[in-house]
């Protein structure tokens, strides 16, 4: 009931985004029960990839296994680190930008050079060296790596919206009246920013995504592991594009971009809320001309009736 | 000149950070690079042994400290010391081979894709609900894609199926580098698909916010009156609405380059290409950690010398952060 009625106000492209998610995280939830194959069950004697057919939907790769099978026992993964690490990144995110916004003074300085210099460090050659020479023991560590490195681009934001709220005539009567920090922050300013923490999570689930698709392909991951990433990576080490089987490298790489299409239209939706003017309206036909919403206020010309 | 004052304080601070993490890097990593050596000639005697400690500096048993001034005496001398695997070639050569390759590369293609982007984003936004606009969603999927996965499909589809483009590697073989035009037309011809991947990919994220940031610019009361005074539509668009809206793009092309370079080591990976990103993807695979180090350090500083560089253009394109005392 409530999911449907909160699908039902979102915007066109918002929805779109939210039932393309839906669909991601059935998949990681029930993915492993409903694969038709054992992912790494391989047929001996194989040495080239079979073309989709009946039994294999998507095809097999050079070994004979399941292409299917694999996308959908390696959705979880991919899709738990991106969730979780959206998660943990968020959750930094806020509690820098906010404190820093806040606060004000000297910690907002210091956290703020925090944040820039950790944009400027270039995340992914640093992710493959530290990842590279870490145990690979699953998703926990990768995802708090990753997040250790993506709160900052959330926090720039939390903080600057955090130091225009502080200075609302709302914040300053509750503290006038008392309320203690804590509660100042958590029911007086939180609430405000619902959007743009939204807005952050998404962005960094997006961020987590193509960064641990890339690192796995990389080899810099769990490689006993399915998720797209080494979907991807045994593709290319298979040479799935010389032999030319698409069908074993697509997949993954598709399912990667709709994965975070929808992190990108739910982005979308969220502006769009913020910003109503941000909603792609069509073009209004006024008298003979068609107007665009970057034309001025169109005025209609009466004419005069003609007596016959 | 408070702006510029505060911007350069901070990267001298970012640097040090930089320079700091590279310090770190193999202290903390396990192995070192006369085990690496060792593995790889397992016959070295005791006295070539020892020399070659003394050459990678890792018989200095010294405080932290002194490892670290030593380490910041060797950098102010443009020392960063003997490739492993390459050896006995030197880190500063190496990188000086393969930067260029990837500084002509990624350079040209992501401001291709910025200019492009931003025309369009522009474009899409003047034109709300035209077609540009509404063909929105493809371009999200554009954004959403892996770099990688784009090079995958554009080799199947030039390289391997249709056989218009080579599949890989910076120029053909036999020829050697230098400055003559078969030597270059093949690099331009090897490059174009890597280039052609860069910029379908980042050109959707400029598009679409510069759309977003147009739309409002849009309805400010200046844009009317701009439109009010007869000018023409395209001295409206370009001079009186973009000029302010693309603001926030430049802003975020400074952030946006430490997402090019990752983008472009694995770039070079799938495509061969013979540019930092491929040897630095070498470097920590074979544990060549002097090698490591330097590419680090040189990505870094490249990274922080870029957003200086769109920060002093930043200046002047916005006349607010030469007035504002806090930004």
């Amino acid at each position: 009931m409530f999911v449907a009625a909160a699908l039902r106000r979102m915007p066109g492209k918002a929805k779109v985004g939210a039932v393309i998610l839906g669909v991601f995280v059935l998949v990681a939830i029930i993915g492993p029960t409903i694969a038709p194959f054992d992912p790494t069950a391989s047929t001996p004697g194989q040495a080239l990839p079979l073309p989709p057919n009946g039994t294999h939907w998507l095809g097999t790769t050079a070994t004979g296994q399941d292409v299917l099978s694999q996308l959908l026992v390696g959705t979880r993964s991919t899709v738990v680190l991106g969730l979780l690490t959206g998660l943990i990144a968020t959750l930094l995110a806020v509690v820098i930008g906010m404190s820093a916004g806040f606060l004000g003074g000297m910690p907002d300085e210091g956290l703020s050079l925090l944040a820039n210099v950790f944009l400027v460090l270039p995340a992914l050659p640093l992710l493959v060296v530290i990842l590279g020479y870490l145990p690979h023991s699953g998703e926990l560590p990768t995802a708090i790596v990753l997040s250790a490195l993506g709160w900052p681009w959330g926090a720039r934001v939390i903080r600057a919206q955090t130091l225009s709220l502080r200075n609302r005539d709302y914040v300053a009567a509750a503290r006038e009246s008392g309320e203690r920090t804590w509660r100042i922050i958590l029911f007086e300013i939180l609430p405000n920013e619902v959007g743009l923490i939204a807005a952050s999570f998404v962005g960094t689930v997006l961020y987590a995504i193509l960064t641990s698709v890339a690192l796995a392909f990389l080899g810099v991951a769990d490689l006993s592991k399915w998720s797209y990433g080494t979907m991807l990576y045994w593709a290319q080490n298979g040479n799935a594009v010389q032999l030319g089987a698409w069908w074993w490298y697509a997949p993954p790489g598709i399912c990667v971009a709709l994965f975070g299409m929808s992190m990108v239209l739910l982005n979308f939706g969220l502006d769009e809320l913020g910003n109503p003017r941000l909603r792609a309206t069509g073009t209004v036909k006024v008298g003979r001309r068609t107007w665009r919403p970057s034309d001025p206020t169109p005025v209609l010309r009466e004419t005069k009736q003609e007596t016959v | 000149m408070w702006f510029i004052t505060r911007r350069l304080a901070f990267y001298a601070v970012a640097a040090w950070v930089a320079i700091t993490v590279n310090f770190a890097i193999p202290r903390v990593m396990p192995g070192n690079a006369v085990d690496t050596l060792l593995a790889k000639y397992p016959t070295l005697d005791a006295n070539s042994l020892k020399a070659l400690e003394a050459e990678f500096g890792t018989h200095n048993h010294g405080s932290l400290i002194s490892q670290y001034f030593s380490y910041l005496g060797d950098l102010a001398h443009g020392n960063l010391g003997l490739s492993v695997n390459l050896y006995p070639a030197k880190v500063t050569t190496v990188i000086g081979q393969t930067l260029p390759w990837t500084l002509i590369l990624v350079g040209t293609a992501t401001i291709i894709a910025f200019v492009l982007g931003t025309l369009l984003g522009i474009l899409s936004a003047w034109r709300r609900g035209g077609w540009l606009d509404r063909a929105m969603p493809a371009f999200t999927f554009l954004q959403a894609t892996p770099y990688f996965f784009l090079a995958l499909v554009v080799i199947q589809l030039f390289a391997v199926s249709w056989g218009l483009f080579p599949f890989g590697q910076g120029y053909s073989l036999g020829l050697s580098p230098g400055w003559n035009w078969s030597f270059i037309s093949s690099a331009a011809y090897h490059s174009f698909l890597p280039a052609l991947t860069i910029v379908v990919t980042s050109m959707a994220g400029w598009m679409l916010q510069m759309r977003n940031v147009m739309i409002t610019t849009i309805a400010e009361d200046y844009v009317l009156v701009a439109q009010a005074k007869g000018l023409s539509p395209r001295r409206v668009m370009f001079t009186y609405a973009a000029r302010n809206a693309i603001l926030p793009n430049l802003a975020g092309f400074a952030l946006s380059l430490g997402f090019v370079v990752a983008g472009a080591l694995v770039m070079e990976i799938v495509f061969s290409y013979p540019g930092i990103g491929l040897t630095l993807y070498n470097a920590v695979t074979s544990d060549d950690f002097p090698l490591l180090q330097g590419i680090f350090l040189v990505i870094s500083l490249a990274v922080l010398l870029a957003c200086l560089l769109a920060d002093i253009v930043y200046f002047f394109a916005d006349p607010r952060t030469r007035t504002r005392t806090a930004y």
